[in-house]
């Protein structure tokens, strides 16, 4: 992909060369653009802008129009910072059926919906390189449930929602063979073992509870972007696809060739109707599906055993190819729900498809033919018009609820606004550089604000002071407020970011949790108030019932532990108060530190391979005593007979304090 | 005419109405803020119960070596019931007797508790505020933290504001009743005389 893409820019910088007018990389900033951006200290943005974290495998969090970083909330990688996937309450939340994975990529993000707007309930995530999907919940902005996704490779067109968010969906971008079977690269084998799926992964509406309804098993091919229909389209969900060719190697030349790839369209309720009636097929496979319990802050994971499969060959009309060209990655669906917008990334023209067109298309049986026993409509009876000439490389497209489009333009390095009736440019704005996705808040909904677009791009050389050859990727803000675009603001970002979300801020602000309420902390650990704390040894396994409060930790003085024992500080921080979290590490500690929020309890494990004392601290500054806030653990030969004791403020204080005057 | 005139009957109700409204609102509330804490925090006092952000308050209260505030080191959560229910009865006693006299006593006895409870509520705060541990982590020379016992001070960080919560308000009301009805009542008597 990168490759291919490297080549494109080439091409891209030849063709921007011809067509003249040397540009200079200073964005044409108009004068009130810093008002417009100015966020007052004190006050607060307008929107939260969920941001995919790309290769650092988090989400990350910025206010708009401010581009301030809020927070980074882990979800696929592991967070030194705390402890997510070091600590033993989160390391399940990383297991797959291939072990612990704690990295993945992570591309897109989709806000739960419900009557097709955002509701603030939840987040998804998808994972790319090892398939999984997440849950962030967001009253508390922590992952709160990952899902491994059988029989996919590359779940990249994830997890795009459905209107009331009865499905976010799986599609495989690598096709592979199913069932983890192993199959000879060639091009015969690709044909005969490899398929596509894409998994229907069911919301529970209450808790949100994510379950693999079904799966569709589609011929071999790659499926890169998706969306759900809306309005008279509900009920639908829209794939584009490319290598419809189906190499197996040097896919830049080999997926290149036809003229035109597909969007796959998926009627789900009329598969969600054969899956009920029991026409599916269930395969024996095995995956994982970790849950955090926010009751006892531990995640648990259960392998699932079993998927549900479709196969359009034996059931049929409920899914339909429509011809895309060419090798379309961008597959958006407008705000009314009648327009599907397909973006050939090798075209030098969008293709708009009218939704009562398809259905149509369908009752008439408008086919050119079938692709492995899937019917394609034919494309003119599909579309409603192309875009001409709108630019090089258009990638994704979102929406501003007044008839306008957005998209961006990878090669041309811009986005271009158009009517989608008329299907006219009506402005195009340079981005820097390479822009891939693009998002107008609630620009996937049935009502977008329509006020901002922010690019999200690729390249940002000269944009900010050097940082050697790894430069920060970028997002950039513009104006939709007015006819014209314009450019107010651009921000480094995290990891890759590709899409991203945003919501009213009104919509979060209020049910976010301020603690954790330790009367119901239900952890297997806990320690109700410093008088329950304790240190129990069982074999070689120690228990360190722990708790943390400004400013000291109880016990801070540990003895009898020995060289090999199993040392599980379980901390419990007291504290009820907002914003009081305590940091607790152990020198030598070969995993991470906790950082645990008030009324929570998180472990950690350390086995000490030296006998010694190791001092053990708070790690987040949480007042004036924070220095003050440390331990010693003193750890003996192994066979030591020094006993298991420990205590917090045993000695004689008066006494103590007396010396030291 | 040792009886009581209508004005003064149904007063009593009042007055006894406003008492009982004790048990349901609080009756003093102190607030404070500091830089950190923007949002603000409070401390309720009702007859019964100190409510509010009194964890938060005794978390703070260890650096300059103050008592941690907990509900059942508070006699006066006992005591005080007690003696409002035994005022209010003594105040259906009055009704039922009929005699001014019986309102002047009442009076005296609402006047009397106002009194003591709030001598009880200062000598509380005092000792709060300046029986400090003394091997408290922050010392500063001369400072004492005792709160005020009505109206606004600042303390180091925090500035602290203490006034009648609702249920305080409507004891005050029962209290200008009762002194506002016995007024009346020593007014008309006169007259009468005359």
């Amino acid at each position: 992909m990168t490759k291919y893409l490297l080549t494109l820019m080439s091409l891209g910088a030849i063709v921007g060369f011809q067509s003249c007018k040397m540009k200079t990389t200073e964005a044409a900033v108009s004068g009130d653009a810093a008002s417009k951006v100015y966020v007052a200290p004190g006050k607060y943005d307008e929107f939260y802008n969920f941001v995919s974290g790309g290769f650092s495998g988090q989400v990350s969090v910025y206010g708009l129009p401010s581009g301030r970083l809020l927070k980074v909330i882990p979800v696929f990688s592991q967070n030194p910072e705390n402890g997510y996937g070091f600590n033993e309450e989160t390391k399940p939340m990383l297991q797959t059926s291939h072990g612990f994975i704690p990295w993945d990529d992570e591309h897109h993000l989709a806000l739960s919906q419900t009557n097709g707007e955002h509701d603030g309930r939840w987040l998804f995530a998808n994972a790319n390189n090892t398939p999984r999907v997440a849950r962030i919940d967001l009253k508390t902005f922590k992952t709160v449930e990952v899902l491994e996704l059988p029989n996919s490779g590359g779940n990249h067109s994830s997890p795009f929602i459905t209107e009331n968010s009865e499905y976010i969906v799986g599609g495989t971008r690598f096709s592979v063979p199913i069932a983890d079977q192993e199959a000879a690269l060639t091009q015969a084998s690709f044909k005969a073992n490899f398929k596509s799926t894409v998994s229907f992964i069911a919301i529970d509406p209450t808790t949100g509870r994510m379950k693999i309804d079904f799966q569709v098993v589609l011929p071999g091919m790659d499926l890169d972007l998706s969306r759900a229909g809306k309005g008279p389209s509900h009920g639908w969900f829209f794939f584009s696809t490319y290598n419809t060719e189906q190499a197996n190697t040097l896919l830049e030349v080999n997926a290149s060739q036809k003229d035109k790839d597909y969007i796959v369209a998926i009627n789900w309720k009329k598969a969600q109707e054969y899956a009920r009636a029991g026409k599916g097929k269930k395969m024996a496979t095995e995956y994982y599906h970790n849950t955090l319990n926010e009751e006892n802050h531990t995640a648990t994971s259960e392998v699932e055993k079993e998927v549900l499969t479709l196969d359009p060959n034996e059931l049929k009309d409920f899914v339909y190819l429509i011809p895309c060209p060419k090798s379309p990655h961008g597959c958006d669906v407008d705000p009314t729900g009648e327009y599907i917008i397909g973006s050939g990334k090798l075209a030098a023209l969008i293709p708009v498809f009218a939704y009562q067109k398809i259905t149509k298309a369908i009752a008439d049986k408008a086919f050119e033919g079938d692709y492995y026993g899937i019917p394609v409509i034919k494309y003119e009876a599909a579309l409603h018009g192309e875009v001409q000439k709108p630019g090089l490389g258009p990638l994704h497209t979102e929406f501003d609820g007044k008839g306008n489009a957005y998209t961006s333009f990878f090669v041309s390095s811009e986005i271009v606004k158009w009517n989608i009736k008329d299907l006219k440019v009506l402005d195009r704005v340079p981005t820097y550089y390479s822009i891939g996705h693009l998002m107008v808040p609630g620009g996937d909904t049935k009502k977008p604000y329509g006020k901002y677009v922010v690019a999200y791009n690729k390249i940002t050389k000269d944009r900010y002071l050097p940082t050697g050859p790894e430069l920060t990727q970028s997002a950039q803000l513009y104006s939709i407020d007015g006819d014209k675009m314009q450019l107010l603001l651009d921000y480094p970002t995290i990891g890759e970011p590709h899409y991203a979300q945003a919501i009213a801020a009104d919509k979060i602000k209020a049910q976010s949790a301020k603690i954790y309420d330790i009367n119901v902390n239900k952890h297997q650990y806990v320690s109700m108030g410093e008088k329950t704390t304790k240190v129990v040894r069982a074999g070689n396994r120690v228990d360190v019932y722990m708790t943390a409060i400004r400013s000291h930790l109880t016990p801070d003085n540990i003895e009898g532990i020995q060289v090999g024992d199993e040392v599980y500080f379980h901390v419990t921080n007291l504290e009820q108060d907002w914003d009081i979290p305590h940091g607790f590490a152990v020198k030598h500690a070969a995993n991470a530190e906790l950082l645990i929020m008030p009324g929570e309890t998180n472990t950690l494990k350390f086995v000490p391979t030296k006998a010694g004392v190791y001092p053990f601290y708070c790690t987040d500054f949480c007042s004036a005593l924070h220095q003050e806030m440390q331990g010693y653990m003193r750890v003996s030969p192994k066979g030591s007979s020094v006993p298991l004791k420990w205590h917090t403020g045993k000695t004689d204080s008066a006494a103590a304090v007396a010396a030291v005057r | 005419m040792k009886k009581l005139s209508v004005l003064g009957r149904i007063s009593i109700f009042l007055v006894v109405g406003c008492v009982v409204a004790l048990w349901f609102l609080p009756m003093w509330r102190i607030d404070l803020a500091a830089p950190q804490y923007p949002e603000g925090i409070y401390m309720e006092i009702w007859i019964n119960d100190v409510k509010g952000d009194v964890e938060v308050i005794n978390g703070l209260n260890h650096y300059i070596g103050m008592k941690t505030i907990h509900k059942e080191d508070f006699k006066e959560f006992v005591y005080l019931p007690i003696t409002l229910m035994v005022f209010c009865g003594i105040g259906l006693l009055v009704l039922v007797l009929n005699r001014k006299v019986g309102y002047y006593v009442w009076t005296m006895i609402f006047l009397t508790i106002a009194g003591v409870s709030m001598y009880d509520f200062w000598k509380w705060e005092y000792d709060y505020g300046h029986n400090l541990n003394p091997t408290a982590p922050i010392k500063v020379p001369g400072m004492a933290y005792q709160p005020p016992l009505i109206g606004y001070k600042k303390m180091l960080n925090f500035e602290a504001l203490s006034q009648p919560a609702l249920g305080g308000w409507f004891f005050i009301v029962a209290g200008v009743i009762l002194v506002g009805v016995c007024f009346y009542e020593w007014k008309r008597t006169k007259n009468q005389l005359r």
